[in-house]
């Protein structure tokens, strides 16, 4: 992709177009990169914390440090990748992998009760007691009929997540 | 991580309710049974996640659009290059030239009527107005200025402040070269902040500090005492806190608005077809900024002064200063945005995420008692 350059060839195209699985039109990628190269401020070849969290709408969501541990010090065709799973041609267990990717942080492939604990603790911070967290965990886990100790998997992810209309997209501006 | 801290809470009583105009949250619908599917899916937050880091409000308002190249082809790059040739060659040293004339003039007769009339201040204030206006029309004349200006000139009554959108400051220059205001600014470093000492100092101009918090307070009082005082000049003031790219604008300060003064609102609006006005104090310094405005064609604007507002019984001062942003931004054509300019430098306050995870909670616990 050249260093700083910030006009993209027809190859570099094809290139992140092939790596995301054509879940984005040639189009979106050049936007992606106008993007990406608004973001990357310092011209590093990546994003950096800061540069994220100078985006207020990003810095005020509630999972951001989870996602930017994900995002973070990825190069362009990676940074496209991660987008990916949010393209309106993106299948439905490319999605549910995503959230799984979420939860999952340490990227063993299971999803403990600690890892649902943390998410869940992200998404409501002080406005419930750590104690209510895990009585609600343990409830609705055992109510669809996990243990508190079950580790979960992609599968199992698939079975929750994947009959009802899961729905993750976002629309990539094209001048 | 980062060396800046999240706005201090202050900040926060200017803003209006954000969660007006963020995304609403697709929250799972209530009074449903609370199951596992609804704790795991998180698709809503991720998905406004991603539509931030895809784009996002503020950062549109700060971006400036580099113009479409239009030398592309045998016959324009000539013309291009001619056009070069005559703004650097002929232009630039014309426009030097007239600023130069124009500093010694006024420099010879700020200088003495400064040191001279120490007895006589009414005079003396009134040929230092005088002056201030004249150099600023050399400013604007070293930029070929094309400024027109709507409705009444603004009059110096007490219990009256001005307020306009920002883009540079140079919007500073053109209201002043028909109004000797006093302003309220940032304090510069260099060249700048030399002027701002002396010769903006004796029109009354109030400096503050962005990064100090108590400032706020040492600010709003010498605010309200210009104000008070019958003598002073007419005080101009620029609610947006920072520079924006004059296709937005971002949320006012309510300090302007908390005086009890009428205030007036100033549109200012620049056409981007001879020379983008935006100043990015982030990628330029002021004296790159005003080469290239000296080496461009020309700068053409519009200033509106429009009519007086006060505030309403029953209204806040946020609804004020909101009410009068929307009559700036319908007259200028720009287009309103939520955010409070000081993100440029600081994070967004915990409280927006904190309300967030407050009504996702409350949902949450909510449906749980449901059978």
């Amino acid at each position: 992709m050249g260093n700083t350059s910030s006009m993209l060839t027809q190859y570099d195209i094809e290139e992140v177009q092939e790596h995301c699985n054509n879940t984005f039109s040639q189009q979106e990628i050049v936007s992606l990169y106008q993007r990406f190269c608004q973001l990357d401020r310092n011209s590093g070849g990546f994003i950096s914390a800061d540069e994220f969290l100078s985006v207020p709408e990003f810095a005020v969501n509630p999972l951001s440090q989870r996602l930017f541990r994900m995002i973070d010090g990825l190069n362009f065709k990676e940074f496209v990748l991660f987008l990916s799973a949010f393209s309106s041609r993106a299948t439905l267990q490319h999605k549910v992998e995503f959230i799984f990717k979420v939860y999952d942080s340490d990227g063993n492939g299971k999803v403990a009760f600690s890892d649902l604990l943390d998410v869940l603790r992200d998404l409501t911070g002080q406005f419930i007691s750590e104690q209510q967290r895990e009585l609600v965990l343990t409830h609705v886990l055992e109510e669809a009929g996990y243990k508190k100790d079950s580790l979960l998997v992609l599968s199992d992810f698939m079975k929750i997540l994947g009959n009802n209309g899961l729905k993750m997209e976002v629309e990539i501006p094209v001048d | 991580m980062s060396k800046l801290t999240s706005s201090s809470s202050e900040l926060d009583l200017d803003r209006p309710n954000i969660e007006d105009y963020l995304p609403p949250d697709s929250i799972p619908q209530p009074h449903a049974k609370l199951r596992l599917r609804d704790l795991l899916d998180i698709s809503p937050t991720l998905t406004e996640a991603a539509g931030a880091i895809v784009d996002d409000s503020f950062t549109r308002c700060f971006k400036s659009n580099p113009p479409e190249p239009w030398n592309w082809n045998i016959y324009l790059f000539p013309l291009w290059c001619l056009g070069v040739v005559v703004r650097y060659g002929i232009l630039f040293p014309g426009r030097v030239l007239v600023l130069t004339i124009g500093w010694i003039i006024f420099l010879s007769c700020y200088i003495p009527v400064h040191l001279l009339l120490t007895g006589h201040d009414k005079l003396r204030k009134r040929l230092e107005r005088a002056l201030v206006e004249l150099i600023c029309s050399f400013f604007v004349a070293s930029w070929t200025g094309v400024v027109k200006y709507h409705g009444p000139r603004p009059c110096a009554r007490p219990k009256q402040v001005f307020v306009a959108n920002h883009t540079s400051m140079i919007d500073f220059i053109v209201l002043e070269q028909m109004t000797a205001f006093a302003v309220i600014m940032q304090k510069h470093p260099g060249w700048v902040g030399l002027l701002q000492s002396t010769i903006l100092d004796s029109l009354g101009c109030i400096w503050f500090n962005r990064s100090e918090a108590k400032d706020r307070e040492i600010v709003a009082r010498k605010l309200r005492e210009h104000v008070e005082g019958s003598d002073n000049n007419p005080l101009l003031i620029f609610p947006e806190g920072t520079c924006v790219n004059n296709q937005f604008t971002v949320m006012f300060k309510k300090g302007a608005f908390e005086l009890g003064s009428t205030v007036c609102p100033i549109a200012i609006k620049y056409n981007k077809i001879f020379v983008d006005a935006f100043w990015n104090s982030k990628k330029q310094s002021f004296t790159t900024h005003l080469l290239q405005l000296m080496t461009s064609w020309a700068v053409v604007c519009d200033v509106w002064y429009l009519e007086p507002q006060n505030m309403k019984p029953g209204e806040t001062a946020i609804e004020f200063a909101e009410r009068v942003r929307d009559i700036i931004s319908v007259r200028a054509g720009l287009k309103k945005v939520p955010w409070d300019g000081y993100l440029k430098y600081s994070r967004p306050s915990p409280k927006h995420r904190e309300r967030k995870q407050q009504s996702f909670a409350e949902s949450v616990l909510h449906r749980l008692e449901e059978k």
